[in-house]
This record gives C-alpha cells, structure tokens and sequence, in this order.
C-alpha cells in the first residue's frame, strides 16, 4: 500500500503524463496499422524535424493562454522573423550574416508582441481582436516588404549557426528536436519557479486579486506578449533555417498549435498551464496527419480522425476535471468508491 | 513616510484626521476623524453607501483622499507616492470577501504572491516558502482543516478557511492594522464562527484590526470599539463596555428611524 501510494505520489507530480500516454498509444496504433513506416527509424527522426517549429509556437502559446489571454498573430511573426533572417542572410557578410539575421529576426518578433502587449494591457482591447488584426496586419507587411517571392538563405548547408539550430550532429537526431525540449524545460521553470510565471498564473486565475496583491499586471501583460513575440521569432528562425528557403505565407500552424496547447491539457479559462501537456500534445497533433496517410486509408479521411482524435483527448480532460495525471487517478478512486463510504471527497466536492 | 510626530500619537496603529473625499459634486466622506489604537479591533457599521468601501479605499491606496491627513504607526502618509503596492510597506493588509486568493492556486503560492522568497534571478524558494506557509497555518491561524495541506488549492477550502488563509498571511507580514472588509459575507454560521476565531487571533497577536460587516453580532463578538458612519459622517463611536449587543442593536435601529424622520421633516 504504501508503495502504491509513492508511486502515486510519483506520477501525480509528472506534468503531462496523461497526454504522453495518448501518445505512446497513437504510436502503438500506428505500428499495428502501418508498421512497414512506423517500425523504422526515418518516420520518428522525420517527426523531430517537422514538429519543432509549431511546438515552440505552441509552448510560448501556452504561457499566454495561462494569462487568461490568446495570441492569434504568432503565424504573422513566424512570417515576419523568417523575412527579417533571409534580409540579414543577403545583406551582411557571410561570416556574421546568420547572427545578424538571427538578431533581427528575435528583434522583430519582440517588437511585434510589444506593441500586441499595449493594445492589451495599456488601451484594454481583448487580446483575441488585438492579434487578430495584428495578425492580418503583419503577414500583410512581410509579403509586401518580400514583394510576394521567397528567398532562399545561400550556402545555409555550410552555416555553422545552421549547423547549431538545425544540424543532426549526433546519431542523426535533429538539433531543433534537442532546442525545442530545451525551451520546454526552460519556460516550465519560468511558469512554475519564476516570479513572472506565477504572476502569469494568478492574472489568469483572477487579474483583481493580483492587483490587490501587488502583482503589476500591466507590465506582466506586456512583457507575457512581448516574450510571446520572440518565441514565435524563434520558431521562424528555426522553420527557415531548416527549410533553407524564406516563404512569405510560411508559419500557419495556428489551429495544430492551439490544438497542441489544447489537447495538452491548459484550459482555455486561465490559471494553470502544462508546458509539458503541449509538448507531448504538440507531437500527436503533428504525428497524426503523417500517420494517418500512412495507414493506407483513404486520404479524405485524415482530417476526420485528427478532429476525432481531438476531441477524444480534450473530453478526456474535462472529464478529469484538470488535466494532470493525478486527478485522473482521483476521479478513478471516487468512482470506484461507494458514496457512502467516502464522506471526505463528498464534503470537498459539496465545497466547490 | 516621513516627518515622525510627537509620542503621544505613536500608540495608535492609524489615524485619520480630517479626511474629505469627493467625486465632482458628489461629498463620499465628511471630516473623518478616526483612530484605531495598536492592539485595538473597531467595528466600522453603516449602511450600503454611508462611506465604509470609500475610506477602505483611501487607506489601501486606491485612491487619495480630497483632503485630510492620514497617519500610519505614527507616521504621515505621503499621497503622492502612496499607492496598493506601498499599502503593504506601510503596514496595511487588507482582506477582501472576495478577491484575496487566486481559486486555482496551491495554499503556499497564496501566502507569498507580491513578495516572494526569491534568488537574485527571481526564482522562487519554494522549500522555504512552504516551510513557512505551513508554519504560519499550524501556529499563526491554528488552522484544522481536514486534510488540507500548503499544497492545497484554494478551491478545496470552504468560505471561513479562505478568510483564514488571508488573515494568516497578512498576520505573518507583520501589519500593523488588518483591515477585513465583509468577511462573513455569504458564510454559513458554522464558518462564521471559524472567521471570528481567526479574528481572536488578530487580537491575541497584539495586532490592531478594522472590522467592516453588516451583521452586528458578528461585529459585536470580535471588537473593542464600534464606529457608525451615516452618510459619510462619523455618528458615533461607542467603546464595547458601555453597551451590549442588545442596546447597540436597538440604538442602530432608533439611528436608522431618526435619519427616516430627519429626511421626511
């Protein structure tokens, strides 16, 4: 009993758990139906290089949403970013070209969320007519300051900050995969140990009582979008670096993102992320369509079980009540339990 | 923050002298003159719109008064640099019925929001914040909640146990004047009595406490002093030893009536 209940104690701290088993179920779906793809290798690595962009999109996403706010222009800034990478790559010498592309690229990604943050917090347009228009506003200026033409980055195989972002060093494992779980683990430290990610938490949760605790709401609201800005810079940075080519319409991930945050278990009403929910959430809305095709069924039907798939998981959650491992369990025992018999959970769900 | 006066004020934990506050035409408060001593608990009584939300607001630092003087332990307020953040530098906690906790939160980021233990990075100590939740829970408050722990969220806890939590941690951040505004509010009378008992402690830790609630026995159960406010005037203050739960009752009833009649006439 008390080994059960450590490991109890175990798996209900670790984050995400719930939606990484939907995901080794996915896979063990996939080997069944399609296992001359999915028993080999290249299917896998193929999915550390596609997923990363939308996932680190989806990542910063999650901070907003725990805000209680939506960013809906971050496919503008992928856009953006990518342009502001290839001008750099063209303009400046080759030896320093990608850091200066790279610079600008994060540049414009904070500019972007900087000014979302005003019209948030300073002028209090709701953020999803903010990035809405934002959105529109920005793709409009990257085509038209790409004059509607991709450009491809010259010599990127050679680059060693190519190397670095995109390369595969190491038993061919792609670096995006490696960066894209490093931000992960990064911005779950800035959520849940960081001063500004509780701040996050509490405005979410009710942005009066932050006030009246001495939270400056404003500020966070603003730096929240700005570093929103530069997370999506990034996921540009990476999607052109390992395309190689800058397309202008490049970045309209949004729906898979938000479906990635979704799925992972952070609720739309604030409060509470999981970073590592929309991680793992972001590898089986990307591995779903690859793996769909793959099964040999008719293709018209990939979009009806990545919606079905979907909304599997996220009725899972509400029905969980939150999305972690732990009240899985709980609702597991309160239902295996006789009412009667268990008066504490009564009294605490009468609470609510 | 500056200019210390004399000794003699120095025993009261606040001090309001003279306080005007208007919106344009409208008069919300009219020469308050208020003191509330260091180890004093003033029921502050009147009704919906008599001014109790207004002088809140003034102390907590929502807003300036029109003019007037306010003096905190001894010492004047400056209005211009005095804002909710530097409310709590100065001493003042306040608890709120319904917006001092953040519902989705863990017990132990409740207690430090605004002023965590942090590096120098900004990253929170969270072993250490937890060590004292727990102490300010067990010690401070006495807290017995079935099977409530710092990592608890705020959700699992009943109405009388969130008051609890608030007046626990604005307790450990050494107020010197805790001002609860409707706490029983909405509070079965199994909680109340649970937010009355915190109120005890208040006393017993030496601290001074503002009680603002529309239930007289509550009022009358927990303080020392009773302040009514009609219409943004002090009408009374009558110390709890000259008067009994059932006079205060009656004399706030033949108040109301008499404000009828003054208004009829």
């Amino acid at each position: 009993m008390n080994l059960l209940k450590a490991a109890y104690k175990v798996l209900s701290r670790l984050e995400g758990l719930g939606i990484a088993l939907v995901l080794l179920v996915l896979y063990t779906v996939l080997i069944i139906s399609a296992p001359t793809v999915f028993t080999r290798p290249m299917i896998y690595f193929s999915f550390l290089e596609t997923v990363p962009p939308a996932l680190i999109a989806a990542l910063g996403l999650t901070l907003v949403i725990t805000a209680g706010e939506i960013d809906l222009s971050f496919p503008a800034v992928v856009s953006l970013s990518g342009l502001a990478l290839a001008w750099g790559w063209k303009t400046f010498d080759p030896a320093y070209s990608a850091v200066i592309g790279i610079v600008l690229a994060l540049a414009a990604g904070a500019v972007v969320g900087y000014i979302n943050g005003l019209m948030v917090a300073r002028i209090g347009v709701p953020s999803i007519m903010a990035t809405l228009a934002a959105n529109f506003f920005w793709y409009g200026i990257s085509i038209l300051l790409a004059g509607g033409r991709q450009q491809t980055l010259a010599g990127s195989e050679e680059n060693s900050v190519h190397e670095l972002l995109v390369g595969r060093p190491f038993l061919g494992i792609p670096l995006q995969a490696f960066w894209s779980l490093a931000l992960a683990v990064f911005l779950w430290f800035i959520l849940n140990r960081h001063k500004f990610g509780e701040s996050v938490m509490f405005i979410g949760d009710n942005p009066n009582v932050a006030r009246v605790m001495g939270v400056n709401v404003e500020a966070t609201r603003i730096w929240l979008f700005t570093l929103h800005g530069m997370i999506a810079a990034f996921s540009g940075i990476v999607l052109t670096l390992f395309i190689g080519v800058f397309y202008p319409n490049q970045g309209n991930f949004l729906l898979p993102a938000m479906a990635s945050v979704f799925v992972g278990g952070t609720s739309i009403a604030g409060g509470a992320g999981s970073i590592f929910g929309t991680f793992f959430g972001s590898y089986v809305i990307g591995s779903l369509e690859a793996g769909v095709v793959a099964t040999t069924i008719s293709g018209y039907w990939v979009q009806v079980v990545e919606g079905g798939v979907m909304a599997a998981v996220v009725i899972l959650n509400a029905a969980t009540g939150k999305a972690d491992f732990a009240s899985l369990l709980n609702r597991f025992r309160h239902w295996s339990t006789p009412e009667r018999a268990n008066p504490e959970l009564l009294s605490k769900d009468e609470t609510r | 923050m500056s200019n210390p006066l004399p000794d003699s004020t120095d025993q009261y934990a606040l001090r309001m002298v003279n306080i005007d506050k208007h919106f344009g035409l409208v008069r919300a408060l009219t020469d308050i003159n208020l003191d509330v001593g260091r180890n004093e608990i003033v029921g502050l009584i009147g009704d919906n719109g008599a001014g109790k939300s207004t002088i809140v607001k003034i102390l907590t630092g929502v807003f300036p008064p029109s003019s007037g003087e306010l003096y905190i332990a001894g010492r004047k307020v400056d209005f211009r640099r005095y804002n909710v953040q530097s409310a709590h530098a100065h001493g003042i906690e306040t608890v709120y019925q319904d917006k001092s906790l953040g519902e989705k939160q863990v017990l132990w980021r409740n207690f430090f929001i605004g002023r965590q233990i942090t590096n120098r990075f900004g990253f929170i100590d969270v072993k250490k914040q937890k060590a004292i939740a727990n102490d300010i829970m067990v010690n401070t408050i006495g807290f017995r909640g079935r099977g409530i722990t710092v990592d608890s969220k705020v959700s699992q806890l009943s109405g009388g146990e969130r008051q609890g939590i608030a007046i626990g941690r604005a307790m450990h951040f050494e107020a010197d004047l805790i001002i609860l505004d409707e706490p029983t509010v909405a509070l079965s009378l199994k909680e109340v009595a649970k937010v009355i008992n915190f109120v005890h402690k208040i006393k017993e830790a030496g601290k001074a406490c503002i009680y603002i609630s529309h239930s007289i026995p509550d009022v009358y159960e927990v303080c020392d002093r009773f302040v009514v406010l009609d219409r943004g005037e002090i009408g009374a203050s009558i110390p709890k030893k000259e008067i009994s739960l059932k006079a205060l009752d009656e004399f706030l009833l033949e108040y109301a009536h008499g404000r009828k009649d003054k208004q009829r006439s």
